[in-house]
């Protein structure tokens, strides 16, 4: 018997999940990395005794103060749907998903919520160097909660470490380890916060700018950029490197997404890059013969040495994909995606199967059934794919925000270098056009970040775990409307928040860090 | 005697980290509303467990595999 599900109910639960993800983004990056920037004036306060530094940590503290309170459990609401809106999904990747984020929510939670105390109400209160601490610990904490909800997310992309189990219809955990330290999870994890470093930098530099393009905190406004541009500078070298980890990743374990990051529909040996490109808005299919792109501008053997640490090795396209038949870096010859629909419609013929054979208790029937389920298991998702087409993620919106992403991260590591320089040289106070470069180019960190995510949630579709579920069948069988109503209940409660934010940011920023120093 | 002591300057610490604050008062308020919305307006009205009207475990691995399989195309 085949139902099929409303796709309404699919993109509405899509778009909803992407909202309260993108909105919950705009506040992480800012913790993660303002907290490590006011850490470190802290620290330089404790190392030479300048009570300037204190100063210049407390004014950013406040800062950072703000956007912890706006942002703090906008997350939860993620949790929320998956309980209402994602259960199919909530509950076949059981203990997988849930550990990780139990551990968040124990440890590094509280981990946050006690030495935050100490940050704020403990100076001339406690020891200098217990105050410290309490920062570090503080922002430790901060990234630690990053560390596991990003976990659970690489184990989506990546599903290691864990067995199925038709009596429960649950994913099972075998190595915790597996899960934890899976390449996909060490690179995000990395390649994520670092985002976030740049975020806050780019926003010290930012807000320092705006004081000197007013003409007043000069002092707290030179000392700030220093700090904030050489840490900057740090972290987008830093993300450079683990985005090329990243990308090696994706090629290795989601060759379709890394294929739609580039636009490239036919592979082969020693394929360039796109460095630019405009795609043809006429290609709508892989099965077309238009040309991909209306321009592009290659870097040769780029992204042959990119995904494969070969400049001549062979990286399958779009249509190879779809199609198989190519020799995989392991030496098999790679399936079809009509052999993997195939397979993915057995295993769960053999799931329907196995659980009638229990009931029946059948025991024989019922161990050749999981044997063919387990055999089949890595391709159960692709069993609800209707045509090779759906396993095709949309390729504008993926290769657009990669290149976005890699272009402005490029953009930082100038225009921090340029900050530093400028700083050293005593120039930054007088260049004005450098002052509003930097102060436009708060956004830019954000827009960045948001890119990377669309990167790796849209290229990896239609699947909600990688070829084990897809997201029409990882949702709950809910009315659209119930879904439309709480999507636009987010909208308003979001937007209240981030207005509230940048309204008292910004009249924080105004007056100053000469200003009551507590919150 | 001393364990006392420090759950007493414990609590004067944070008594006084509150009475202290200034922005963070108005932090505070927009943590609690905000927290009163999600869990009292948003959980309670919108967000029920879609799983949870299931008795047990064993009646939600039933639901799930009948929704998976009923899903799947020629199953």
């Amino acid at each position: 018997m085949i139902e099929s599900i409303d796709t309404s109910l699919i993109d509405w639960s899509r778009a909803q999940f992407a909202l309260t993800a993108m909105y919950h983004w705009l506040f992480v990056p800012l913790t993660l990395g303002l907290g490590v920037i006011q850490a470190i004036m802290e620290t330089i306060y404790y190392r030479t005794g300048n009570e300037a530094w204190k100063r210049y940590a407390q004014f950013w503290m406040k800062l950072f103060g703000i956007n912890f309170a706006i942002g703090v459990a906008t997350g939860l609401i993620l949790e929320f749907e998956f309980g209402t809106n994602w259960s199919n999904y909530s509950w076949f990747v059981g203990d997988i998903f849930g550990a990780p984020l139990a551990i968040e929510g124990i440890v590094a939670f509280f981990m946050e919520a006690t030495f935050i105390a100490v940050m704020y109400f403990g100076w001339d209160k406690v020891s200098k160097r217990f105050h410290l601490a309490s920062t570090w610990l503080t922002i430790a904490g901060a990234t630690l909660s990053a560390l596991w909800i990003l976990i659970a997310n690489a184990w989506m992309q990546y599903p290691a470490g864990m067995s199925f189990n038709p009596d429960t219809v649950r994913n099972e955990m075998f190595d915790f380890w597996a899960v934890a330290l899976s390449p996909v999870a060490l690179n995000k994890f990395l390649h994520t916060v670092l985002s976030g470093w740049i975020v806050g930098s780019l926003f010290v530099v930012g807000v320092s700018c705006w004081y000197l393009l007013r003409n007043r905190d000069r002092a707290f406004a030179l000392a700030s950029i220093r700090v904030g541009a050489l840490f900057g500078l740090v972290a987008s070298v830093l993300v450079a490197w683990t985005g090329d980890g990243s990308a090696y990743q994706v090629a290795q374990k989601q060759p379709m997404k890394l294929a739609a990051m580039e636009g490239l529909y036919e592979g082969g040996e020693g394929v360039g890059l796109v460095a630019v490109g405009l795609l043809n808005p006429e290609k709508t299919s892989y099965q077309d013969d238009r040309n991909p792109f209306l321009f592009e501008v290659q870097i040769p053997k780029f992204l042959s040495l990119l995904a494969e640490r070969d400049a001549d090795a062979y990286v399958p396209g779009i249509v190879n994909l779809i199609e198989g038949g190519y020799t995989t870096r392991e030496g098999a010859i790679a399936l079809s995606a009509e052999e993997k629909i195939a397979r993915g419609k057995l295993a769960i013929q053999a799931l329907a199967d196995y659980r009638k054979a229990v009931k029946a208790k059948d025991a024989e029937a019922a161990g050749r059934y999981k044997a063919t389920l387990e055999e089949h298991f890595p391709y159960f998702g692709y069993g609800y794919v209707k045509d090779p087409a759906d396993l095709v993620p949309p390729v504008g919106l993926t290769f657009y925000s990669f290149h976005i992403m890699v272009i402005l991260g490029g953009f930082f590591i100038l225009l921090f270098i340029l900050a530093l320089v400028w700083e050293r040289r005593g120039k930054i106070a007088g260049s004005r056009w450098l002052q509003y470069v930097c102060l436009c180019s708060i956004p830019l960190g954000y827009i960045a970040g948001q890119a990377g995510w669309i990167v790796a949630e849209v290229g990896r579709q239609p699947w909600a775990i990688q070829d084990i579920l897809p997201t029409g069948a990882a949702i709950s069988r809910l009315d659209p409307a119930s879904v439309q109503t709480t999507f636009f209940l987010f909208l308003l409660l979001f937007t209240i928040l981030l207005i509230a934010e940048v309204r008292i940011m910004v009249k924080a920023i105004q007056k100053g860090p000469e200003a009551e120093p507590n919150v | 005697m001393e364990r006392e002591a420090l759950i007493v300057r414990i609590y004067h610490f944070y008594k006084e980290g509150f009475r202290g604050m200034r922005l963070g008062r108005t932090l505070w308020w927009i943590i609690l509303i905000k927290l009163f919305v999600m869990f009292f307006i948003l959980r309670l009205f919108f967000f029920p467990d879609f799983l949870g009207r299931l008795d047990n475990d064993r009646e939600r691995g039933d639901y799930v595999s009948n929704e998976l399989i009923r899903r799947a195309i020629n199953p």
